[in-house]
């Protein structure tokens, strides 16, 4: 058997640079996992169905088993372990799903925590549907749908709840934005 | 599972891509957005020796309206497509089908040019391009081709692309004027492979009755099939409820669908007939005009 060529890339995962050597084959998904440790990426089926080994590639939810390492030479990667602060204080969604019992066994978690991350930036006032919509792609075997809804409905309220509070911290402007802001809050 | 071992090129502009697939002919093959390859590599149900990733080539990722209709680059995302104001306003029926390709996450990096050299019959985009007559741009090293869609699909996940040959853009043309679109399928979960569904298209005359109605298929035929429904709705009135069955059923004589897991042939063509009559129903409402500023401002 011959050995395979490698190639050296190089990403940025949760801010950090990596340089690694992989072969060609590498799947994204066991590059983040075997060769840089980041086990938070999960890997469920590996053909694109379930979801569970979604990351954010330059922002935009991608499944990691779909791509090569390789295809990630510099990009920026945000894996699971990227969401929470850097001190460790968990993101708006994080603490919904924790709030609304939004995980049961785990093993998903990862996957709707990114694609939720990514989907209330880019629509802060969702519709029920279009929860259901965005995470059409992840499967959860426990079936927890409804309490996985019902976190990211709760995620799309704090993150409005913040927003207003740094509008009001800010306290420049006209003095009605602070009062708006609150008000598209607790809409 | 994971991909068979492969030697990997990352040309970086078009003519490098085209010396590459040249050289390496039936050896090579094309890595796009990779997310209907790479699940094949992953069940080790294709095995090529070389690929050629083309995602380091930034002048073929595009989406450009002209006046013929939308040009769509062989690296321009379903997102990207789906998004893109212009090309809705030109060709609707991309963003009608586009909401039913996978799933968000998927579109994000899946390609339309990709969609449619992986040419499966139960894909939805196939369907699109076969419904309105569009063309596909295919490069080799020494000569440069423009093929229709109705020579382009030979049969399931076969196309008519040559070794050595890369799919450079593909062409939606527009449709003419009082021409309304829709894309209905029926699928186990959203965003998951149709069991029957299609692309429609019909023209009204001045009278806002149908002058026009065809459909595109996908799930009951080897290839995306077109086929012409006009002589069963002709003169039906588009504001109308009934009178799409019989469309439905002259639909239901015309394909060819298969048994698998999920359903059996006969359900598919009993779906072909419910779906063809919704598509068209749909597809008129949205040729009718728009009502005028007069219609719509109307004081509570």
């Amino acid at each position: 058997m011959t050995v395979p060529e490698l190639h050296e890339i190089t990403l940025r995962v949760n801010g950090v640079a990596y340089r690694t050597r992989v072969p060609a084959r590498r799947l994204l998904s066991d590059c983040l996992r075997h060769d840089l440790g980041l086990t938070g990426t999960h890997v469920g089926c590996e053909h694109g169905v379930c979801g569970c080994c979604t990351v954010l590639v330059d922002g935009q939810p991608a499944r990691s088993c779909l791509m090569f390492a390789v295809m990630a030479e510099g990009c920026e990667v945000t894996t699971v372990e990227g969401l929470a602060a850097p001190d460790g204080t968990l993101s708006a969604v994080q603490r919904a799903f924790a709030e609304c019992h939004g995980l049961q066994c785990g093993f998903c978690t990862p996957g709707f925590l990114t694609v939720l991350t990514a989907f209330l930036t880019e629509n802060p006032k969702p519709t029920e549907e279009e929860v259901v919509e965005a995470i059409s792609g992840n499967l959860c075997r426990c079936t927890g749908y409804q309490n996985i809804v019902a976190a990211a409905l709760r995620a799309a309220e704090i993150l409005r709840e913040e927003r207003a509070e740094e509008i009001v911290a800010a306290g420049d402007g006209d003095g009605a934005e602070p009062e708006r802001a609150r008000e598209e809050a607790a809409e | 599972m994971k991909p068979p071992p492969f030697t990997y090129h990352a040309p970086t502009t078009v003519g490098e891509a085209l010396g590459v697939l040249a050289e390496l002919g039936p050896e090579g093959k094309v890595l796009a957005g990779g997310q209907s390859l790479i699940p094949l590599l992953n069940m080790r149900l294709a095995v090529p020796p070389h690929l050629v990733d083309i995602n380091r080539i930034p002048e073929l990722a595009y989406v450009r309206v002209d006046a013929g209709g939308v040009r769509v680059g062989a690296l321009a995302r379903h997102a990207e497509l789906e998004r893109h104001a212009g090309a809705y306003q030109a060709v609707p029926l991309l963003r009608q089908a586009l909401q039913l390709v996978a799933h968000p996450v998927i579109r994000n990096r899946g390609t339309t040019v990709g969609s449619i050299v992986h040419a499966d019959p139960a894909a939805e985009m196939p369907a699109v391009l076969a419904l309105l007559g569009g063309t596909v741009e295919l490069a080799r090293k020494d000569r440069r081709r423009t093929v229709g869609a109705a020579d382009f699909f030979l049969g399931p996940l076969e196309s008519c692309l040559e070794p050595g040959e890369l799919a450079l853009a593909v062409h939606f043309p527009h449709l003419p004027g009082r021409t309304g679109t829709a894309f209905v399928e029926l699928a186990r979960r959203h965003g998951d492979y149709a069991l029957a569904g299609l692309a429609a298209a019909v023209t009204l005359d001045e009278d806002l009755r149908v002058a026009h109605a065809r459909a595109a298929y996908v799930g009951v035929a080897p290839v995306p099939l077109v086929v012409d429904l006009t002589d069963a709705v002709r003169g039906v009135s588009a504001a109308g409820e009934r009178s799409w069955t019989l469309a439905g059923r002259l639909a239901q004589s015309e394909v060819q669908p298969e048994a698998d897991i999920h359903a059996t042939a006969e359900y598919r063509r009993h779906l072909v007939g419910v779906l063809t009559a919704r598509a068209l129903h749909q597809a008129a409402q949205r040729a009718l005009p728009e009502p005028g500023p007069d219609r719509t401002e109307t004081t509570p």
